[in-house]
């Protein structure tokens, strides 16, 4: 079935690619190329440019990073402090996204708590290209048996609703952010399997991998050498966009009381919080950690856009 | 057709028995003791043990598997500890609360991100193109419990058009006599319009969160599929045969362009069944999903293995008629199978 | 040419936005086309032939606009009139039809449908007798079986049977002008004859003025009334196809025709004159051995018909299915290759004659046969295996698409060092970079190109680099496999030549496999004929060529085109 799908939209573009492309072909073969990086970084300037939200969305990661680096040491209140007097005040002067139930600042604790999210999101994902993407080349690449259990297993976790797989992980597991990273990276190894399968899959009989072997390259060699390095841009576009959901699955886990436990200061905790203030009125416990939540998941997913338009081989002249 | 969907479910056996042990070993390890639990606060230790031996759950763990598929295999998925009552009749009676909703989410979704992916790939570039990305992407970027909880901030609090988020039904209505166990159906059924519309009016916001949640990878994915098979020769054929635009879009690059979209459906309910759990929540919805997380709080196991298992035979199920659906497009797939 | 024509095509300019600007596919071009005549256009790709007629159909994409001139169709101003009048004058007054014809039928519809849409468009035909027009319009292009293949969808189609359905969908409204872009690539030759005759055949019966795209001028002088000759977006010669032939006005024109090779021209010859290489001096063959350097004796090669779905019907199908197991690619063929001889290898597409080269290079495993190489039984080594054994730098390849073979990540440097850093026994990056450039140098790759990646590269150029590549550890046996198969005539001349030479200088065996015969005539001492898997015919190649023994040598030999002389 899934052939079928991908002859189907891989088949060959048709009046684009043939009239256009020879003649853009034509046109670059005479301008002098720059090679290698400087190409690359080229290609990421007119990428940016024909579309600035791409690079919105790279100085939106960079604030982010910012703030998971050095948050803590900016913030005008103690995350953890309350101030019963001043609790459940509106956003004003003093407090910027004002005070929750037992009178924190939100503001500072949504600062805060940019850390701990960021942290999960990036080693969930740094846990899962190590193990679904590893495995899928693998399995991609040598087929038979290796593909097989690859297979089985990705099949096994994907009919699970995955979310409730990872409420699942997290509850028999224990409530820890390690295992939420667990978990998250649990859920995704499917979709990182079977992307990186399918792409050392197509390349497994590829030209250039066949003329390795006659070069003597042993098959590890070209697995590490050839197909693996052609693989690695789609995997990053890849972990840029699971970045989003791996910090929504964490949040989520969180809201329904799994995972981190309260006071810390997550934004999925703090939504949850809030959730029972907004029926009265009080919107801001939970709309600002909320609002930051949603501003890191689209910026990753800009990136991921973003990136994809700077790989893309055939976005390339 | 029989013995293709017989191959089918054939090959779904070992993902169904993947899936019984990996919920087996999961509940297993939940925190907590069901025994001292069922043995009440002022048990000693002997009486503890003695309630173990009863559940069988002093046995080694392969001893307890087979118990526990044989329960299975009687239609047996335990008593919940909380409730005491049978898990089987708890999950039938709360199924159709999530079935409906989460349906109603998905054509909510699809009868939306259908249209604006073609629109988007048939004009590249413009207007439309331009919304549909934001919207995808803010879609795809909203955490669905946020959604959930600004849509009642907005719709209840603030234009008080909705109801509160407070389970199926207003407590002024009685819900309608079961037959499909979906209120919008049953009600009309039994001819009391005023109670479909109060069960819609409780449905529409949940439904419409999970709408916005699925409708980005919808939306994409149909963008992304058009836009490749509009580019493909064959579509060059029709335009060049003369076929008006219309039938170009629609009978020839759409139908192939749905290959790939069915497939995603079957990413996106599971997603959304997922998201179920957290929009049952946010909406106090009688669902299984909020049964279950009720059930993961308290450490009973039982409920959640048979969440959980029920979940992954809904998904299979799912899955066979996503195949089946994609035998009925694509002539090509009809051949192999 | 005639008073009044059909088609008239006058300053046409057409260009593409892309991201380096804009770039001029078509400029300045005039062609015109009477009523009943047969117009060829012909030149490389890139020279802008495609777009010329896309522009005449209106059917370019978004990127491209016609930017000066006027297409005038009987009368009526194309590029002036409304989308609508355009649409409804496509598949009634012009149609097209279009290469890789499997790919230009929507994939999921019945065959017979796509017809009907076409005729219900035009308001051909009601619909009662919708059915029997498609029908008889699949009688029409010689389909066997049209009640039947009605109900057909592409994938069960032959590309050829596939080609003669998009035909009878450009002829079903009877229009008067038939586009034709390169109809035949990726066919055999024998396919290819066939469907040329028969879009002949029926234009001719109908009075239809017809447009044949190709790059092969061979097969736009056979079938054509008139040529144009296109370069680099412009027309640079047009004439009849006999006054081409025998007298080319245009220097490309004459580049062009030397480089096709046909019965009769030589390796040198295909080049421009003055720009043959000198010939390199031949190494003196030590004393022929009396054993030859490759020996291949009844090898076969089975492949399981799809293994799941077999086991699957085995498990639940009422009875197994009474079709063999196992599907013989190659059926027990035997040859050899003696020391600097070169063996052409040929046959039409699923022959068996890569899968055969394959199990040469000891990248497949054989399923029965010896393969002995230099008087070693190299059969039994697996593939996985043989990259470690000594043999493997004995025996190297040349890919039949250059882009494939390139790794997109590595250097023109990098993927010529490849082998010599696993196999070369040199160490050092400098010794390694200089004998990159001397092999560069030996295949005429300029050296400064040796730092780019592949996607900056021509055609042309990735071919020498797979060469250089193939030849730097000096092997003692190379397969070709359509080599130049990718390559525009003129490119491919070049690198046969390079190919030859390299031979000689070299003193090297090939193993050539190849589906053009003219190419494989100039290249080649001997010549294997392979069909469904078997040997139909080897002998000297001058012998096999010119007097063939076998009836399908004949019918190949008899399907290329042959252009008034």
């Amino acid at each position: 079935m899934m052939t079928a799908v991908r002859k189907l939209t891989s088949g060959k573009r048709a009046v684009t690619a043939t009239a256009a492309a020879a003649v853009a072909k034509a046109a670059s073969a005479e301008a002098k190329q720059p090679s290698g990086l400087a190409a690359t970084i080229n290609h990421a300037r007119y990428v940016i440019a024909e579309n600035p939200v791409t690079g919105f969305a790279f100085a939106l990661f960079a604030l982010i990073v910012l703030c998971a680096l050095i948050g803590p040491l900016l913030v005008p209140h103690d995350p953890l402090a309350s101030e019963t007097t001043a609790a459940l005040k509106p956003p004003s002067w003093h407090h910027w996204f004002g005070t929750d139930q037992i009178g924190r600042d939100v503001f500072s604790r949504v600062i805060v708590a940019t850390r701990l999210d960021f942290v999960i999101a990036v080693s969930s994902v740094a846990l899962v290209f190590l193990m679904g993407g590893l495995a899928g080349v693998a399995a991609g690449f040598f087929g038979g048996w290796t593909d097989r259990i690859v297979g089985r297993l990705a099949d096994t976790i994907m009919a699970f609703p995955l979310f409730v797989l990872a409420m699942g992980i997290v509850a028999a597991l224990g409530n820890t952010v390690q295992n939420i990273v667990i978990a998250t990276a649990i859920v995704n190894f499917p979709l990182y399997a079977r992307i990186a399968r399918s792409e050392a899959n197509v390349r497994r009989e590829a030209g250039f991998v066949q003329a390795a072997r006659l070069s003597g390259n042993g098959e590890f060699r070209i697995l590490l050498g050839q197909i693996l390095p052609n693989i690695m841009p789609i995997m990053i576009v890849q972990m840029s966009l699971t970045m989003g959901y791996a910090i929504l699955n964490a949040a989520g886990l969180s809201f329904i009381g799994l995972g981190v436990r309260p006071p810390t200061a997550e934004w999925g905790i703090m939504v949850a919080e809030g959730a029972a203030f907004m029926v009265s009125g009080e919107w801001w416990i939970a709309f600002f950690p909320g609002l930051a939540l949603m501003v890191a998941v689209f910026c990753f997913n800009l990136l991921g856009d973003g990136l994809r338009d700077i790989f893309d081989p055939q976005r390339r002249t | 057709m029989l013995s293709v969907i017989l191959k089918r479910l054939l090959l779904a056996v070992p993902t169904l028995i993947g899936v019984v042990v990996v919920t087996f070993l999961l509940t297993r390890a939940l925190p907590g003791d069901p025994a001292a639990y069922f043995a009440g606060p002022a048990a000693t230790k002997q009486a503890i043990e003695q309630v173990r031996a009863q559940l069988g759950l002093d046995k080694p763990l392969p001893v307890q598997f087979v118990r526990y598929v044989n329960d299975l295999a009687h239609g047996d998925l335990g008593n919940s500890l909380t409730t005491g009552q049978p898990v089987l009749a708890e999950l039938r009676s709360r199924l159709p609360a999530s079935a409906e909703l989460t349906l109603l989410g998905l054509i909510l979704s699809m009868s939306i991100a259908i249209p604006l992916g073609i629109l988007a790939a048939t004009k590249p570039g413009s207007i439309v193109d331009h919304v549909c990305r934001i919207v995808t992407t803010a879609g795809v970027s909203l955490p669905v419990f946020f959604t959930g909880l600004i849509l009642v901030y907005v719709f209840y609090y603030l234009l008080g058009w909705a109801p509160a988020p407070l389970g199926r039904l207003d407590v002024f209505f009685s819900a309608p006599r079961t037959v499909t166990g979906f209120y919008l159906i049953d009600s009309l059924l039994a001819g009391k319009f005023d109670l479909f519309r109060a069960a819609l009016a409780q449905l529409v916001l949940p439904a419409l969160t999970l709408a916005i949640f699925s409708l980005a990878p919808i939306a994409r994915m149909t963008r992304a599929s058009m836009l490749s098979v509009l580019a493909s020769d064959f579509v060059r054929t029709a335009r060049a045969s003369g076929l008006t635009r219309y039938t170009v879009v629609i009978t020839y690059a759409f139908r192939n362009a749905m290959l790939p979209v069915i497939t995603t459906l079957g990413m996106v309910f599971s997603f959304l069944l997922g998201a179920n759990v957290l929009v049952e929540k946010v909406f106090a919805w009688p669902g299984i999903g909020s049964y279950a997380v009720e059930a993961l709080i308290a450490s009973d196991f039982a409920p959640v293995q048979g969440f959980v298992l029920t979940m992954a035979v809904m998904y299979v199920i799912l899955n066979l008629i996503i195949d089946l659906l994609y035998g009925v497009v694509d002539p090509r797939v009809r051949i192999d199978a | 040419m005639v008073a009044v024509a059909l088609l008239d095509i006058k300053d046409l300019t057409v260009e593409f936005h892309t991201r380096r600007g804009i770039v001029k596919a078509v400029q300045h071009v005039n062609i015109s086309i009477g009523k009943g005549e047969t117009l060829g256009i012909v030149g490389e790709s890139g020279s802008g032939k495609s777009v010329t007629s896309y522009a005449v159909m209106r059917i370019l994409d978004r990127a491209g606009s016609i930017a000066e001139g006027s297409v005038t169709f009987s009368g009526i101003d194309l590029r002036a009139a409304p989308e609508e009048q355009v649409r409804t004058m496509r598949g009634r007054e012009m149609s097209m039809i279009f290469q890789s014809p499997r790919l230009a039928l929507n994939p999921i519809r019945k065959v017979g449908h796509q017809i009907e849409d076409v005729l219900k468009q035009h308001a051909q035909a009601d619909s009662a007798q919708l059915t029997n027009k498609a029908i008889e319009m699949l009688d029409h292009v010689k389909i066997a079986r049209s009640r039947e293949r009605y109900h057909a969808y592409p994938f069960e189609l032959s590309g050829g049977m596939c080609q003669r359905v998009v035909i009878a969908l450009a002829l079903a409204c009877r229009p008067q002008l038939l586009i034709a872009d390169a109809p035949t690539t990726g066919l055999d030759v024998t396919t290819q004859k066939a469907v040329m005759d028969l879009v002949t055949e029926l234009t001719r019966e109908r009075g239809l003025s017809t447009i044949l795209i190709t790059h092969d001028l061979g097969l736009a002088a056979t079938y054509c009334d008139n040529i144009v000759v296109m370069e680099k977006g412009r027309v640079i010669e047009s004439a009849t196809s006999t006054k081409i032939f025998k007298k080319p006005s245009h220097a490309y024109t004459r580049k062009l025709m030397q480089a096709t090779p046909r019965p009769g021209s030589t390796l040198r010859g295909l080049l421009p004159e003055g720009e043959a290489p000198p010939v390199p001096q031949k190494i003196q063959m030590v004393p022929r051995e009396q054993k030859p350097l490759l020996e291949v004796t009844k090898l076969v090669k089975e492949f399981p018909r799809k293994g799941l779905q077999a086991s699957l019907s085995r498990l639940l199908g009422p009875k197994p299915a009474p079709q063999p197991e196992n599907f013989r690619a190659v059926d027990g063929i035997s040859f050899k290759i003696n020391r600097g001889e070169s063996v052409g290898l040929v046959g039409e597409s699923g022959c068996g004659k890569s899968t055969t080269s394959m199990m040469v290079m000891r990248l497949i495993d054989k399923s029965e046969g010896a393969i002995m190489f230099d008087g070693e039984d190299i059969g039994d080594i697996a593939p996985r295996e043989f990259a470690h054994t000594p043999f493997r730098r004995r025996i190297q390849m040349v890919f039949q698409d250059p882009t494939d073979s390139l790794n997109p990540r590595y250097t023109a440097a990098r993927a010529i060092a490849d082998p010599l850093l696993r196999m070369g026994g040199i160490k050092g990056a400098a010794a390694i970079r200089g004998r990159c450039e001397e092999l560069a140098q030996q295949v005429g790759l300029p050296t400064d190109l040796l730092d780019r990646f592949p996607h900056q590269l021509s055609g042309g150029q990735k071919a020498r680099v797979g060469i250089a590549r193939s030849i730097a550890l000096k092997p003692d046996l190379i397969v070709l496999d359509e080599p130049t198969a990718a390559l525009d005539v003129s490119v491919q001349a070049v690198v046969l030549n390079l190919l030859q030479d390299l031979k000689d200088s070299l003193g090297m065996s090939y193993l050539f496999v190849s589906h053009d015969l003219n190419v494989v005539r100039l290249l080649c001492d001997r010549v294997i004929v392979m069909k469904t898997g078997q040997i139909v015919e080897q002998g000297p190649t001058e012998q096999v060529l010119f007097e063939p023994q076998a009836q399908y040598t004949r019918d190949l030999l008899a399907a290329i085109p042959h252009p008034p002389a």
